[in-house]
């Protein structure tokens, strides 16, 4: 476990270092001087100028700015906001992330909660009307983009029938559609899942010997088949929930509402180079913790994996 | 050497190719996607004689105007036909999802079987590449740098296909790792063939269907994808008519015109379902041993 652990580890810091690179370096392919921008229309002498470049060290060499990116980052100072003068970036996006992490937590518990027992029931009842209509619905949670969904109930909900508020989070209600709308995808992709993953677990032997040796059926699909049928599951859950924060991007778009991927939308359009490079390693990096936390997770409840 | 040549018999790889038709057909919603899909390509290559109107052309003073006899989906929010929008938008989702795949495919099959075939230092540089390419949230990675280089339908279309190859070399390089060892590759090789001729003759037509049918699931996926971007503003711009773009329009005016954003939606999520159908029916007839793997990501 020990010698898993480390290999794991070590080839995660390997993929951070990679992704600051990556992401340092495509900030810096960005056409425009960012302090052009910040001077705007401005009249500025080009000591002015120069001063300004210095201040914010855009005047050094290129290596020496990702050292200094790297270091402060390291230690929770994302630094200021070019375009958004005096506005601390963490604060941008801690502010933000709690909206958004509200917004995807609430969403995937309840989709968890849906979808395993869908997949089971559809499984254990395989090619019942019940297990037809699940195939349906996850065949169409898949190909419906979530962004027209969200549109759709927009549509239905604030201007045909006016219970919900469309855009923005006025009160609570705010969150409804769309977290109704990441439920929808991500029960279809679990569902599915789980379903496949019960199936294949009830053609095992050890379940026909559970079955032999005179277990009822719910025994048996609860302690031997289910039981099974989870750990691939989940994996996925488990990389799925790092990326959850950045998924929900064009949701935030369809609903107005001021999460991380609004922020990073509008820090996008205004060329604001700090807030971008900081959303963009932050999401990065959790992606890496998380697949490395759920790595070591799932090397510990199956011992088949860190041996093998 | 050319004798070896004359020992494969001919008419087993089309009764290949039949046997595989065979399955296919069986699977009856595969068949529907295969209909839909070619009646798309259609669409994308003769826009302009399906269109019973210009996708350009703004109509004065219908603005967000109803359906009419002519004009069965009414118009956008600045007048435009969305009947003939529509038809025309079908081009940009095929021409980014067939070419963006391609993109993705050759440089993920190249990488996988070099990284698989190669092993040892190449192996594990690549395959630290591809953890990298992996840990990007694919849509901020797409928005960064389409912002970068600006948005184009050629941006979209290279950078969905250069950041996407990640899952097919993960695949390749699996399969390969495993044909490697497969007594026919010893077998050629103990009968003096070079690597060259052992990757392209052995072992890459083995890995071919895994990846076709990943391939054709992954369309869909890219389809979504690149109207997301158009939906966003930083995929292709106006007044290029793109699914997207339209459904963009459409949460600008949703309410005032809501028909605006539904035949565009409509179409996408046909069009994703057609793909994904296609890609479970190819799975049944090309790589039966596969399980039912969502690739969504």
């Amino acid at each position: 476990m020990l010698r898993y652990l480390a290999s794991r580890l070590m080839q995660g810091s390997v993929v951070i270092l990679l992704v600051s690179i990556g992401t340092f370096s495509m900030m810096h392919l960005i056409p425009g001087d960012p302090v052009d921008l910040m001077v705007g229309e401005a009249q500025v002498t080009q000591e002015q100028l120069d001063m300004i470049r210095k201040k914010w060290g855009f005047d050094r060499p290129v290596h020496e700015q990702y050292f200094t990116w790297v270091a402060n980052m390291a230690r929770g100072d994302f630094g200021q906001s070019v375009v958004r003068t005096g506005v601390p970036v963490r604060n941008m996006i801690s502010e933000a992330a709690v909206v958004t992490a509200k917004l995807n937590l609430l969403a995937f518990f309840i989709s968890i909660a849906i979808a395993l027992p869908m997949g089971i029931v559809a499984a254990v009842r395989r090619y019942s009307g019940f297990d037809y209509a699940i195939m349906v619905f996850s065949t169409l949670g898949l190909a419906l983009p979530n962004f027209w969904i969200g549109l759709m109930l927009i549509v239905l909900f604030s201007l045909l029938l006016g219970w919900l508020p469309p855009f923005g989070l006025p009160s609570w209600q705010g969150y409804v559609m769309p977290v109704a709308v990441i439920v929808a995808n991500q029960t279809a992709l679990l569902a599915r899942m789980m379903r496949a993953s019960t199936i294949e677990g009830i053609g095992e032997d050890y379940v026909r010997t559970a079955r032999a040796k005179g277990l009822t059926e719910g025994i048996v699909v609860s302690r031997h088949v289910v039981r099974n049928a989870l750990l691939p599951v989940v994996t996925v859950i488990g990389y799925r929930i790092a990326f959850l924060l950045s998924g929900t991007i064009v949701i935030e778009n369809v609903f107005a509402l001021p999460g991380l991927g609004q922020l990073f939308i509008e820090s996008v359009n205004r060329v604001d180079y700090q807030v971008v490079q900081a959303i963009v390693f932050v999401l990065s990096v959790l992606v890496v913790l998380g697949n490395l936390l759920t790595d070591l997770v799932y090397g510990y409840i199956d011992p088949r994996i860190r041996i093998g | 050497m050319i004798q070896r040549e004359t020992v494969i018999p001919v008419p087993y790889r089309r009764s290949e190719f039949t046997r595989a038709w065979r399955r296919f057909r069986r699977y009856r919603p595969g068949l529907f996607g295969l209909c839909f899909i070619v009646a798309l390509v259609i669409m994308a290559v003769i826009p302009d004689l399906l269109s019973p109107h210009s996708h350009i052309y703004i109509f004065r003073g219908m603005r967000g105007a109803p359906p009419s006899w002519s004009h069965p989906l009414g118009f956008d929010h600045i007048g435009r036909d969305m009947l003939s929008r529509t038809i025309w938008g079908s081009r940009v989702a095929l021409i980014v999802g067939l070419l963006a795949t391609g993109i993705s495919v050759v440089v993920g099959v190249t990488i996988g079987a070099a990284s698989g075939y190669l092993g040892g230092r190449v192996d594990a540089a690549l395959s630290r590449l591809v953890d990298t390419l992996m840990a990007f949230p694919v849509l901020v990675l797409l928005i960064t740098l389409s912002a970068v280089l600006g948005p184009s339908l050629v941006t979209v279309v290279v950078i969905i296909g250069v950041t996407g190859w990640a899952q097919y070399a993960r695949v390749v390089r699996a399969d390969v790792l495993s044909l490697r060892e497969r007594e026919y590759t010893l077998a050629a090789r103990a009968a003096g063939a070079g690597d060259a001729r052992i990757i392209f003759r052995h072992i890459l037509p083995n890995v071919m269907g895994p990846v076709i049918v990943l391939a054709s699931l992954g369309i869909g996926g890219i389809i979504i994808l690149e109207s997301a971007l158009s939906f966003l503003g930083l995929g292709v711009q106006p007044p290029t008519a793109s699914w997207g773009g339209m459904l963009s329009d459409g949460r600008a005016f949703i309410l005032i015109y809501p028909q605006i954003a539904i035949a565009p939606g409509v179409m996408i999520s046909l069009t994703v379902l057609a793909f994904n159908l296609l890609g479970d029916g190819l799975r049944d007839a090309l790589d039966p041993r596969q399980k039912d793997v969502s690739l969504d990501r």
